[in-house]
């Protein structure tokens, strides 16, 4: 499979806004994730949730870029989320410990409806 | 026309030097005139030649007998400079018709006029002397050609001897390889060459070319193109970047009319792994366990246009497999009968088991029965081959797929299965390729799907570790990937050039930390590949390092889950 550039789209408000990530998550990715994280904190959101459903490749680039969201995160005192992740990459964010400090959510809809939780620690 | 050069007269007296200007008794031949001297013993006389072209020489190669020189009415140069001379008569000298000289004669001792029993004398003695003149001409015209040609042979051994330094005075020594070369100049100097330049890597290229032309210019051409390949190849590396430099140099220094066509391959002995571009050379032949195939590589001669690229192939020599570097001197051979022996035949005649130095024999005694005796060889012959006699690698090569560039391959050996072999440019976003086309390879290994997920992320973080750090990012330093099913395993290679150091000393990725800034937030690469396969192991060769990824295949189809915690 031919590689995908990276494009995230950010919808939402104040409360929770959604990063909809689109492509390799790699370090081609840098620009137009940190441009979206901007966007998404631009709008208040006190949850952040970052979907992968149509994030086909995660690599250790794409992790550490992450692992720079979810610090920025709790500087700023906001939950990350993610869902859509496939198992193998929901096992990889266990593996790595991300999903020590974001909840995952099999779904949008189940991530956006869930209660909130406490910031930058998530629920371990 | 010929000259007489050197005759001395006893006829008549020595002439007046208070007018003439006689310098020698013998004269110093001058190309195109008629020249002759007249002296008595032991006195000098007037050399005067009398050109082509000055109507005395068409008449004294018409007359008969003495020619009365103040009687003669010509408006002749040579006439009047020999009236000057007191000069009073001319006895042609004519043999086969041509004028090969002239007696000059001055008055007689007598002071009277030469009568006509001297001219019948002088007339006789022409006679006779000219036909022994000319015989001495055409012996010291031969003696003097002698003298140029030895002296052209000497130069063309001496040439012949300095060529010969340009060559490689030794074969490479090569374990588990039979390297052997031939040189046959039509000419005693030629415009073909090779070479075995050892590269800093240790790694060997191997270099043949042809000049146009024969000869000294080409071999002066040969000379200069081979000084500029063992002066780019160890710098550069590179087969593609050494033949553009090589292009580039050569370009403002080559004559008209002439370019010089070349292969250079780069051989890592260890492996098989060749790399080779071409600049308008006959493609090498390959022998493999399947038959004969060709190492395909395209580009312009060097020498001709500015500005050319060269592409890179790449491609694996087997244990068994031989490879076959020529000039064109040996398929563009005629026989008798005008036919060409051609490269049809001599891709059939690799189509045997015969160790390099065997191959080289058997495609000259094949040569030499096809162009028959008294063969005039019409251009230069060189022929280099390699076999690979032993060491780990490929029983056959089957090109499975092609990437960039490369030749993927699939075989059997008695190591395991290789499903796969390739190299890709160090490249960032390359790590993706690999990952596919490990993918691609083991899809009839029977992974169930979780495995073959982990499998690919290690790929990809291991092909991006050789790409970042093994081969800095650059393009032109490849890495390789090799996959092999041995003895219940899946082993993916992943290979560097080892530019960045070593690996695995990097420290162990923290999340507490890298969330508090006390860590970067990279350096997962190695950590997941331990946790996507059963086992990884860290080679280092004399070339860089290599990742091997090992995935037990015993629980394939077991839904076990297999990452370390």
């Amino acid at each position: 499979m031919p590689a995908i550039p990276f494009s995230a789209e950010v919808s939402g408000g104040p409360e929770l806004a959604t990063l909809e990530l689109h492509g390799d998550v790699n370090a081609a990715a840098d620009d137009a994730l940190g441009a979206a994280w901007e966007a998404a904190t631009a709008l208040g959101a006190g949850v952040v949730l970052l979907d992968f459903s149509d994030a086909a490749y995660i690599n250790s680039t794409g992790i550490a870029l992450i692992v720079q969201l979810l610090a920025d995160a709790g500087r700023s005192g906001r939950e990350v989320r993610a869902c859509g992740l496939s198992p193998h990459y929901t096992e990889i964010f266990q593996i790595t410990r991300l999903s020590d400090y974001m909840r995952i959510f099999d779904d949008a809809t189940s991530a956006t409806t869930a209660a909130a939780a406490t910031p930058a620690g998530g629920e371990r | 026309m010929t000259f007489v050069d050197s005759i001395k007269r006893s006829v008549g007296r020595r002439p007046r030097t208070d007018t003439a200007e006689p310098s020698s008794d013998v004269a110093p031949p001058l190309a195109g005139s008629a020249r002759a001297v007249a002296a008595a013993p032991a006195v000098t006389a007037p050399a005067v030649e009398i050109a082509p072209t000055d109507p005395l020489f068409a008449y004294l190669q018409a007359a008969s007998g003495v020619v009365d020189a103040e009687r003669l009415e010509l408006d002749s140069p040579a006439l009047t400079e020999l009236r000057a001379a007191h000069i009073r008569a001319i006895v042609p000298l004519v043999a086969q018709g041509e004028l090969i000289g002239a007696l000059y004669l001055g008055p007689r001792l007598s002071d009277q006029e030469y009568s006509a029993d001297d001219r019948k004398l002088l007339k006789t003695l022409a006679a006779q002397a000219a036909p022994a003149i000319r015989v001495a001409q055409l012996v010291r015209e031969q003696a003097v050609e002698i003298e140029a040609r030895e002296r052209l042979e000497q130069e063309m051994r001496v040439a012949t001897l300095i060529q010969q330094q340009f060559l490689p005075r030794e074969l490479p020594q090569l374990p588990d390889w039979q390297v052997a070369a031939y040189y046959g100049p039509a000419r005693a100097v030629g415009g073909d060459f090779y070479d075995f330049i050892p590269l800093p890597d240790g790694r060997i290229g191997i270099v043949v070319g042809d000049v146009t032309d024969k000869g000294v210019p080409a071999a002066l051409i040969m000379a200069r193109t081979q000084s500029v390949l063992r002066g780019e190849a160890p710098r550069l590396l590179s087969p593609a970047k050494v033949l553009e430099r090589a292009n580039e140099i050569l370009l403002p220094e080559m004559p008209a009319r002439m370019f010089v066509t070349c292969l250079y391959m780069v051989l890592e002995p260890a492996t098989g792994r060749v790399e080779f571009a071409n600049a308008g050379h006959n493609l090498p032949y390959v022998r493999t366990a399947d038959g004969v195939i060709e190492l395909r590589a395209t580009g312009m001669p060097l020498g001709l246009l500015a500005g050319m690229d060269y592409p890179e192939h790449e491609a694996i020599l087997a244990p068994g497999e031989s490879v076959l570097l020529y000039s064109d001197g040996l398929v563009e051979a005629h026989g008798p009968a005008g036919d060409m022996f051609g490269f049809p035949k001599l891709r059939d005649l690799m189509d045997t088991e015969r160790p390099g130095s065997e191959l080289l024999d058997h495609l000259l005694d094949e040569l030499h029965g096809f162009v028959g005796e008294g063969w005039d060889q019409e251009d230069d012959i060189t022929l280099v081959a390699l076999q690979r006699t032993g060491g780990y690698g490929l029983a056959e090569l089957t090109p499975t797929v092609s990437v960039d560039g490369a030749i993927a391959t699939a075989a059997d050996t008695p190591a395991g299965q290789v499903l796969l072999q390739v190299t890709l440019p160090g490249e960032q976003g390359n790590e993706r390729q690999a990952m596919d086309l490990v993918a691609e390879a083991v899809a009839g290994v029977g992974l169930e799907p979780a495995k073959l997920d982990r499998l690919k992320t290690a790929v990809s973080e291991a092909a991006m570790n050789a790409i970042e750090y093994g081969s800095q990012s650059d393009p032109s330093i490849p890495i390789d990937v090799e996959v092999v099913v041995s003895g219940g395993d899946l082993i993916v290679r992943i290979s560097d050039r080892g530019l960045g150091g070593p690996l695995g000393d990097s420290e162990e990725p923290d999340l507490e930390k890298k969330l508090a800034g006390e860590q970067k937030p990279r350096g997962w690469g190695l950590f997941l590949i331990k946790h996507m396969v059963d086992a990884m192991e860290i080679e280092t060769h004399g070339t860089g390092q290599t990742l091997a990824l090992i995935v037990h295949l015993e629980g394939a189809g077991d839904a076990s889950h297999p990452v370390q915690r």
